[in-house]
Parts: structure tokens; sequence; C-alpha cells
């Protein structure tokens, strides 16, 4: 709306987008079927030890914790960025406490966003 | 005639297990394969929750050691088999014992954190387990360990041999977290001048006066608490090491230099444990502790008629939890020999 036109004063105000996970709103389709190929994820607990260790995130804000995250919430736009920046290394595998197959979940994300046209 | 009761380990549970026996009156040999009684408990300086001296507790338990618990030390069992009638050992030193029931109270022993190797135990000089702590604790020789130090800073890790898959260890030490929570009291009571941090992925406080401690810990002495599980350590020139983990709270990754890496190793059972269960044909759950008759209600007793289980080898346990569960197991014993006459 232009408020000039109206004779209105701006005050600057924008709408912000809003920044909450929508749960009911997001496509968890995605989330079904990434856990039912590389059904493994469902063990994490969180601890971080692969991220502690990944070559890439030293260097670029890549998080692969908080990719299986984004997968369990259905934040396929998130996920499309994230995957990129992995070099399928491998180490994360090695640390992991609950043997997470964390290489093959990159590669089941690229296919499925793919397959998908997401 | 008497009636009378084997119990195999003289650690806590063993200990406390024959000392009710003989007040109900049964007759009770209690086997050792050290050279004293205690077991682990001889291991530690002070007990969480309240930090009271542990040899309280020893003294406590000797008490009730009298000319009534025909005693074997430094004891090991050769053969062990069920005739019908009565179980019958043969010890290695050739000396033969029967009796109407058996008590297995052969515990745990500690995880081998040289099993996680990116953890550098028994490769890097500055990684100890908790175990080794409380021993220079004991002999009040904290200082020890650091000195010439370049780094003023203390890791204490949770989980080594626990929560993991990888070692083959599933199931939660449970006791770890609070005696981790205990040791960075006592080294910052003892040694102002030195951070502690805690690393840890769940603090599981959930006993009486553990989240009391753990709150202590932070209010009154300062020890820091980082959310993120080790992923490796690596030894620098001057002996130090750096740490990588990820602070999951912030979500990066994070790195940090120590002087000295503690390992919270837990609870795996002994290889007696095993051993006898493999002798006796009794039944090892998926975390390898043996399995009661009934998880909830035959709390004690074991498929196997007169064979009882009391304190660790059935998982993970406390001091407090121990003495409690030995009582019991006491009681099953009283109760099965009562029904046989």
């Amino acid at each position: 709306m232009n408020f000039r036109v109206l004779g209105m004063k701006s005050f600057g105000y924008t709408i912000t987008k809003d920044r909450q996970i929508d749960f009911d709103q997001n496509d968890r389709k995605v989330t079904g079927y990434i856990n039912a190929i590389e059904s493994s994820i469902r063990l994490c607990i969180g601890c971080g030890s692969c991220t502690g260790t990944c070559s890439a995130g030293h260097f670029t804000d890549f998080n692969i914790r908080r990719v299986i995250t984004l997968v369990q919430r259905g934040e396929t736009d998130q996920l499309k960025k994230e995957i990129r920046k992995c070099m399928l290394c491998g180490k994360c595998q090695l640390v992991c406490p609950r043997g997470v197959n964390l290489r093959n979940l990159i590669l089941t994300i690229h296919n499925i966003l793919e397959t998908y046209g997401i | 005639m008497n009636k009378t009761a084997i119990i195999i380990g003289g650690g806590v549970a063993g200990m406390e297990t024959a000392i009710q026996l003989l007040r109900l009156g049964i007759e009770v040999y209690l086997i050792e394969k050290e050279s004293r009684l205690g077991g682990h408990l001889n291991s530690w300086d002070h007990l969480f929750p309240n930090r009271r001296d542990s040899k309280e507790v020893s003294e406590y338990l000797q008490l009730g050691m009298n000319e009534g618990i025909s005693l074997h030390l430094n004891a090991e069992i050769d053969t062990l088999w069920n005739d019908k009638k009565k179980f019958n050992i043969k010890l290695k030193d050739g000396t033969r014992l029967n009796s109407d029931a058996l008590v297995i109270a052969t515990g745990y022993e500690v995880f081998d954190a040289r099993k996680k190797e990116e953890y550098g135990y028994g490769i890097y000089d500055n990684v100890i387990t908790s175990v080794e702590l409380e021993e220079f604790l004991r002999n009040n020789e904290l200082k020890r360990l650091f000195e010439g130090k370049t780094s003023k800073r203390v890791g204490i890790i949770h989980c080594v041999g626990s929560r993991d898959e990888k070692v083959g260890n599933l199931y939660c030490s449970k006791l770890c977290c609070v005696t981790g929570v205990k040791q960075a009291i006592e080294i910052r009571e003892r040694m102002p001048d030195i951070e502690v941090f805690c690393f840890y992925m769940d603090l599981r406080m959930f006993d009486r006066y553990f989240e009391e401690m753990y709150f202590e810990a932070q209010e009154k002495w300062g020890v820091q608490f980082i959310r993120g599980r080790l992923s490796e350590a690596a030894e620098n020139q001057d002996h130090t090491l750096l740490i990588k983990l990820e602070d999951t709270l912030t979500g990066l990754p994070l790195k940090m230099n120590v002087g000295l890496l503690i390992l919270l190793v837990g609870f795996v059972p002994s290889p007696e444990t095993r051993r006898l269960a493999s002798m006796l044909g009794l039944k090892e759950g998926d975390d390898r502790f043996l399995c009661p008759a009934d998880e909830h209600t035959l709390t004690n007793s074991t498929k196997i008629p007169g064979v009882f289980l009391a304190g660790t080898v059935k998982g993970p346990e406390g001091i407090a939890g121990t003495i409690t569960d030995a009582r019991a197991a006491a009681l099953q014993v009283a109760a099965y020999l009562t029904s046989r006459e």
C-alpha cells in the first residue's frame, strides 16, 4: 500500500517473514521418504560429535547434526542449501555413537529432493 | 540342620548380603578374589551426593563382618556344579564348599577407555579416567597432576563407554553424570585456579540431592557445562590436549586446549560375573548384565532355584542402591531356604 498517495505518513514499518517452524504447513512427505530410506537417522540423540569432527563445518556454517533435525521437521528449503556443503568425507560416521549412516543420509536427501523437484 | 549360603564376591553387595543372611540365622560362606573385602568402594575417595568419606561406609560394612561369616580371601572358583541337593564349589586352592543357596555378587568393572581410541587414553600423557582421579584425590596428590602444566584447564568427558553403540554399550551407566559433577567440585575446591569444564549430552541428575549438586557446581564453584559429546582429542607438543566437539547449544564446532582430560568411564559386567553366568546357565541381557527372574517383582532371584543376584551384576548401581538391593537379596534367599524345610 502506498501511504504517500493516501496522504498518510510512513513510519518505516515492514511485515517480517514468520521464522517459526510451521510444523503443520511443512512438507513432511519428504521427511517420511528420507526416514524410510535411511532409517538410522531416527537414532540420533543430538550429541553433535558428528559436527565437532566435520571438515566442512570448520570452514562453512554446515552443521550435519542440524541437517537431521531439518529433515525431521520438514524444513526442505533450508535442507537444499545445507547439503551442498558436505564433502562426503565420512568422519562424522566414524564418531557417531549411534551408528547413524550420515553419508548415505546426504546422498538420500540429494536423491529425494531431485526426484520430487524440490 | 543349618541352612547355608555361599556368596560369591566380597564387594558392597556381597558384604551386605552376608551380614543380613547371618542375622537371619543362615550360615554364610563369602568368597572374594582379592586379598581384602570392599571391592570398588576401596577405590573411591568421597561419595556423592554428600561427599562423605568412603571409609565410613567401609567401616560400617566391616563392623558386620564377624566370625559367623566364613571368609575365603584370594579365592578363585575353579569349578561349580549343582547336584540337585547342593551347590558345590571347588576353589583353585583345592578347598571344597557346598551350600543350599548361591548368591552372585561379582559386580562390574569400569569400561576400558582404550576402546575409545579417538580420546587418546593410554596414548597421550594427560588423559586419565575418573577412577584414576579418585586415587589422586584419595592420596591428596591432585596438585601433582598439574605440575609443570602450561594449561590450567580440565575437561571432564561424560558418557565414555556408555550410550555408545560403537563400543557395544547402548545403556546409560547413570552414575557417571553425578560422579563428574562431584569431581568437578572437588577439583575447584582444592585448586581454585583450575578451570573445569564438563562436556555432556544430557545431565541425568535422577536421584535425591543430585540436582542440588549440579546447582552447587554452577553457583558456588563456577564449573562450566558445555553440551556436546567429545569428537576427538589430539596431543600438542607441550603434552596439553586439543579437543574438538560441537557446542550444540550455539550450533558451532568448538576447539579447546586443556591440560588434563578426565574420562568418566561407565559400568560393564565383570569378567567373573560373565564366567559364572555361563557356568550356571544364567541369562544375560543385551547389555550383558544378568537378568533376574522378573524385572519388577522377582528382582533378586533367577530362573534357577537357589541362585540369587545381588548388586551391580544386574546393571549400574550406586552404593546406597547396592546396599538396599543386597538386603532384598538376603530376604529372598532366607524365604527360599525356609520354604524348602
